[in-house]
């Protein structure tokens, strides 16, 4: 007989994302003590977006670290630690600058493990605040998924729900392997329901977060809501759309997405990253090789434009928006 | 001979302007150890004559026995045959390059030599005397510079002495060594004043690193921190061909106190003066006084790899001026001048080109790794993009012996 924990049974709260996330490093912190939290302002001040608030107080200046500024010396630094036996955690304080540690990141980082044919680990995760949609300057809305995605030994993950902002997190400090972990700002505050009793999913799992019959919608982070606004739209239309949620950008989980476009014969992969390059014509391609008999029609990609991220007030110009996932979706139909 | 106190330093070329044709120009304004204080034991001709700065480390080395001092003339000797045996297997195809140490033996020796069993420390990629003295075995560099490995050696098997593996992007190393001394402090193993249990970290990089980004910010990382660590740099003159002066317009050794880092420079041709002056600042780093800095002025006599051809950038005055305060044959007159026996150096001879011909035989007879380990290591849990990929290379391989039949 399956015995039934009654204490976790009723364990569903409603919660932002960045309180979520903030109990789950929590709960890793409380479970793990060799992990520790590293980055700018992340003490005293919580993070610029709050999202490690009070865990210095609880933890302690060793285990919450307000480092130098100094995106290469944080990560570079949390190398040496993990090599002590450390699982650092650390916070970019936003996506355009993450660049100064890029250089430990993709020579260093991720390559430790091979150049040391298994015998050293990288538990280090990087969570990177990410994407657009906040109305912030220059450096501060961007969207460098692809870089990481491209460097073989990095895992990245990008959670688009409190419950898994709770989850997944845990589950990325919990990996032997170096995660980047890319929050995306424009998903911090909006609530939602976390199950604090067990993860629906594992970490490298995509997601059905919608059925439907027509057309596949495919997208990561915070673009997940927008495909769900599209697929609501189009419903109104008469269009059944499925969307779903990638939430692992490496290793991707193909099997949702080919179930899904084997069923409908369609799909448009939208982000808001620049689409030259980019996590969509990767899966694209992938699609086409794996599902080519399937498709009805071109999988067709929805991108922000292939420039540098605008001044604020173009941005709902430049990211695609429901309605620029429709006119793809349109075009796919006619084919 | 040119008296050492007052022959040029790295500092004398710092103000030196460059010749028209681009050639490196000889002393201008000479700065004597008055200036710039570096600790020095030997003379040039091997004599026990130490200079003022070094007389706080007189009591540390009048207490070596005579043991440890053959010990330290024995593992530059082994080293410079061994360095040399690599570079002949570079010549003769059997390596894709190889960075000769030829110059720099008293800096790497002494230094790790004064580091204790229970240190951790952070090499370049030049720091063949360093990492054979902590027991890594020199073939596992070769590993490295034969391209059957991109690490070389296990730095968490016990037998490598806490010997973390080369680094070839400059500087990255500091900030590594940085987090690994962070660590130290968090979990309360150093600055209990014991030296034979606290802890500390040494971390080698070079003038030309001395540039980069990541050799600033552990510096202030580690004065930050207060990190049981001390920085190694080997000031060897030469960044493949751009000199000091183009890296710095101070002596280096400034750069450190310029972070609060307590910073010493040493004459890095001087074994004694090297071992001396590395043990007292791990010693005072492991029990909690703080990171410290040393600049160990020697010289790169060699090319910076074999794919190197100094006589394009440098002149052979200035080589043979070096020539003449070569590491070894300081310490072999030091030692003679102590009465050690001749015997004493035929047998270090011999047990050098020994030490040479076992590398070579065991170069030869290394492996190619098989093509699983492209796939396995590259990360620590199950990944299923390696294991498609792995099995894909296998059974297209496997198409092949297929056909054969």
């Amino acid at each position: 007989m399956t015995t039934v924990d009654t204490t976790t049974e009723n364990r569903i709260e409603t919660m932002p994302f960045s309180k979520a996330l903030n109990a789950g490093l929590r709960k890793a912190m409380e479970d793990d003590p060799r992990v520790l939290l590293m980055g700018e302002d992340i003490g005293a001040l919580g993070g610029v977006f709050r999202v490690t608030e009070h865990l210095q107080r609880d933890f302690g200046p060793q285990r919450v670290l307000d480092t130098p500024l100094a995106e290469s010396g944080i990560v570079g630094t949390a190398i040496g630690l993990a090599m002590g036996g450390f699982r650092p955690v650390i916070e970019i304080q936003f996506d355009g600058f993450v660049f100064p540690a890029f250089d430990q990141i993709t020579t260093q980082l991720a390559k430790i493990t091979a150049r040391h044919e298994g015998r050293v680990s990288m538990p280090i995760v990087i969570r990177i605040p990410y994407g657009g949609h906040i109305g912030a300057v220059e450096h501060h809305q961007e969207s460098p998924e692809t870089y990481f995605a491209h460097t073989p030994g990095l895992r990245v993950v990008s959670p688009s729900t409190p419950n898994d902002a709770y989850w997944m997190i845990q589950e990325a400090i919990a990996s032997n392997d170096p995660v980047i972990f890319l929050e995306p700002k424009s998903r911090y505050w909006p609530k939602g329901e976390v199950d604090l009793a067990a993860p629906a999913l594992p970490l490298h799992a995509s997601r059905v977060v919608r059925r439907g019959s027509d057309v596949t919608l495919v997208g990561h982070g915070a673009m997940v809501s927008t495909l769900l606004q599209a697929a609501a739209l189009a419903e109104a239309e008469g269009t059944s759309c499925e969307v779903v949620d990638l939430r692992s950008l490496s290793p991707v989980d193909y099997g949702p997405i080919l179930d899904s476009v084997r069923s409908t014969g369609r799909m448009v992969y939208a982000q808001e990253a620049p689409g030259f390059v980019s996590l969509g014509s990767e899966i694209a391609a992938t699609v086409m090789e794996r599902a080519f008999y399937a498709l009805e029609a071109p999988v067709l990609r929805v991108s922000a434009y292939d420039t540098p991220f605008p001044p604020a007030k173009l941005e709902s110009t430049y990211l695609p928006d429901p309605d620029r996932i429709l006119e793809a979706v349109d075009r796919s139909l006619a084919y | 001979m040119r008296p050492w106190g007052s022959s040029h330093t790295p500092r004398d070329r710092l103000c030196a302007p460059s010749t028209a044709d681009g050639e490196s120009s000889v002393t201008v304004d000479k700065v004597t150890d008055a200036d710039i204080p570096t600790v020095r034991v030997l003379d040039a001709d091997g004599r026990f004559a130490p200079n003022p700065a070094a007389e706080e480390y007189l009591p540390l080395i009048e207490a070596l026995p005579d043991g440890e001092l053959e010990q330290l003339y024995r593992d530059m000797v082994a080293i410079r045959a061994i360095d040399t045996q690599a570079t002949n297997l570079q010549r003769q195809g059997q390596l894709a390059l190889w960075p000769p140490s030829r110059g720099q033996e008293a800096a790497q020796v002494g230094s790790a030599r004064a580091a204790r069993p229970q240190d951790t420390i952070f090499p370049s990629y030049r720091e063949h005397a360093v990492t054979r003295i902590r027991g890594v075995d020199p073939v596992d560099i070769i590993k490295l510079m034969r391209g059957t490995s991109n690490g070389g050696w296990d730095p968490t098997d016990p037998r490598n002495g806490n010997t973390r593996i080369y680094t070839l992007v400059l500087g990255s190393q500091t900030l590594h060594a940085t987090g690994l001394a962070m660590g130290l402090v968090f979990d309360g193993k150093c600055g209990s004043g014991d030296v034979d249990r606290d802890q500390a970290v040494m971390v080698y990089y070079g003038d030309g690193a001395s540039s980069q980004g990541d050799v600033h910010e552990a510096m202030v990382f580690a004065a930050s921190y207060q990190t049981p660590e001390v920085f190694f740099l080997q000031n060897n003159h030469w960044a493949i061909s751009v000199p000091v002066s183009t890296q710095s317009r101070v002596p280096l050794v400034q750069r450190g106190t310029g972070y609060g880092i307590e910073s010493i420079r040493v004459d890095g041709n001087d074994v004694l003066a090297s071992w001396a002056v590395t043990r007292r600042a791990l010693d005072e780093a492991r029990t909690g006084r703080g990171p410290r800095a040393i600049e160990a002025v020697t010289y790169r006599m060699g090319a910076h790899t074999t794919s190197d051809d100094p006589t394009k950038y440098r002149g052979s005055d200035e080589e043979r001026e070096w020539a003449l305060r070569d590491p070894i044959a300081r310490m072999r007159a030091y030692l003679e001048h102590r009465g050690a026996a001749g015997s004493f150096f035929a047998d270090v001879e011999s047990e050098a080109a020994d030490a040479a011909e076992d590398l070579r035989v065991r170069t030869l007879e290394l492996g190619s790794p098989t093509a699983e380990a492209i796939f396995d290591n590259v990360y620590s849990d199950p990944h299923p993009l390696m294991a498609e990929q792995k099995a894909w290379q296998a059974q297209y391989e496997a198409s092949f012996q297929e056909g054969d039949r």
